[in-house]
């Protein structure tokens, strides 16, 4: 099908989306009425239950937790599919070492990258593991820290002296962190099981609102939320620069 | 009230589609893609949003203050991070496919076999 | 509160248009930066910070970076498929 004729036959069927869309979002209450079923128990007996002030983590780590589990496991499979993606290339050599790679190096970076790189590598890092341990009492959580830290790690190698990028060990490091993050939301469910009769039931006490330690399970998802998070984006960043500067050509 | 919300939810939804359908390059397509799953989440947002409530934390505020629906958020900001690893891997095809047919254009993708 | 809401549905309106319209790649990661920091600020103005966070790094951080780089890598295998032939 020519362009032309797929642009008009897509115009022609938005036109009959559009219509669609106005009939169905036309009929949805304003933001006068008052609140859905759910949400009104929620926002009430949440704080109470479970003493954890964000009631947003609240859902998503714990009344809802099978979703998330379900939407980290996504995180995961997508992170794995890109890596087997870019490391599967045969007809590529491997320049790291020899003479070639040596004249293509980009040259050494400038030093005030490297002086903004070691300034803003630990503070993100802090940044990061702030955001993921108070996820239950201000906004935040596993999720929005995972990629602060990944954000860190990959300043590390973006701004040191070379463009450089890491190979074997720390490489397995990350995959042995990601895959125990994934799993380790999997096992807090499990432990709900164990103790008390129902996945993901939340099984240890509460403690009191406002205290680093509330919600009882939901600390411990958000920690292996983030670790799992930043792991899988370390590794496709990894990869991706790896592709970039290491690998040679591989087109027809 | 929240007819403004609606309209631009819809307008972000059809645009990205057009942006999707008429892209010639890999990489074009695929931001479009970001654009129509952005409206989504501005659509669910203004399902559960409710004028003068506030936002569902309840640090400082006391416990029976009118909020916003919380379970509408919880699932916006899972799929955010979703749509960053789904993209990852969607790039990951792209650079494939332009080492496997040559080129990035999609409307000639068919044409080059490998 | 609700004319910061209005500003922001305005920004987001033209930027995603912006975005779609803009053709050439490299630039398009620019528009979508503007689109991500427009999204970030209507997530506020809805009350909802939790997803304006994850927004703000998402859009900021991982897509443009992503995107950045399998740009780099399809110029690097059309530079090299050059200098092969």
């Amino acid at each position: 099908m020519s362009p032309a004729a797929r642009s008009g036959l897509f115009l022609v069927s938005a036109a009959g989306l559009a219509v669609l869309l106005g009939l169905a979002l036309g009929g949805l209450p304003g933001f006068d009425g008052p609140l859905g079923d759910t949400a009104k128990l929620i926002a009430t007996h949440a704080v109470a239950q479970r003493k954890a002030s964000n009631v947003v983590i609240d859902v998503a780590f714990d009344y809802r937790a099978l979703d998330t589990l379900g939407e980290e496991f996504m995180v995961f499979v997508a992170a794995v599919g890109a890596v087997v993606l870019l490391r599967t290339t045969r007809d590529e050599r491997d320049e790291a070492g020899s003479a070639e790679l040596e004249a293509r190096r980009p040259p050494e970076t400038s030093d005030l990258l490297r002086l903004l790189g070691t300034v803003l590598a630990p503070l993100t890092v802090v940044l990061g593991v702030y955001v993921v341990s108070h996820g239950q009492l201000s906004p935040g959580g596993g999720f929005q820290g995972g990629v602060v830290v990944a954000a860190a790690v990959v300043v590390v190698y973006v701004a040191g002296q070379h463009v450089a990028v890491p190979r074997g060990g720390p490489i397995e490091l990350t995959e042995v962190v990601e895959s125990a993050g994934a799993a380790g939301f999997a096992i807090v469910g499990v432990g709900g099981l164990i103790f008390a009769a129902a996945f993901f039931e939340n099984f240890i006490d509460p403690g009191s609102q406002g205290s680093l330690l509330s919600g009882g399970t939901i600390p411990l998802a958000n920690v292996a939320v983030g670790l799992e998070v930043a792991g899988a984006l370390v590794l496709v960043l990894v990869e991706l620069l790896d592709q970039v500067i290491f690998r040679r050509g591989g087109g027809k | 009230m929240s007819a403004p919300a609606l309209v631009v939810a819809a307008w972000l939804l059809l645009i990205g589609l057009y942006g999707v359908v008429t892209s010639r390059h890999l990489v074009h397509l695929i931001v479009c893609l970001s654009v129509a799953q952005a409206s989504t989440y501005v659509l669910l947002l203004a399902v559960g949003f409710r004028e003068g409530a506030k936002a569902p934390i309840f640090g400082d505020i006391p416990a029976s203050s009118p909020v916003v629906d919380p379970v509408v958020q919880a699932l916006t900001l899972t799929d955010i991070v979703v749509q960053a690893s789904v993209s990852a891997l969607l790039l990951a095809l792209a650079i494939q496919a332009r080492k496997r047919f040559g080129t990035v254009d999609p409307n000639r993708i068919g044409e080059l076999r490998g | 509160m609700i004319e910061l809401q209005y500003a922001a549905l305005a920004l987001v309106a033209v930027s995603g248009t912006a975005v779609v319209l803009t053709y050439e790649p490299r630039r398009q990661v620019i528009t979508s930066g503007v689109f991500g920091t427009g999204l970030a600020i209507l997530f506020l103005a809805f009350q909802a910070p939790d997803v304006a966070l994850s927004q703000v790094a998402v859009g900021s951080v991982a897509l443009p970076a992503f995107a950045l780089l399998t740009l780099a890598k399809i110029a690097r295998v059309d530079r090299d498929e050059e200098e092969r032939d």
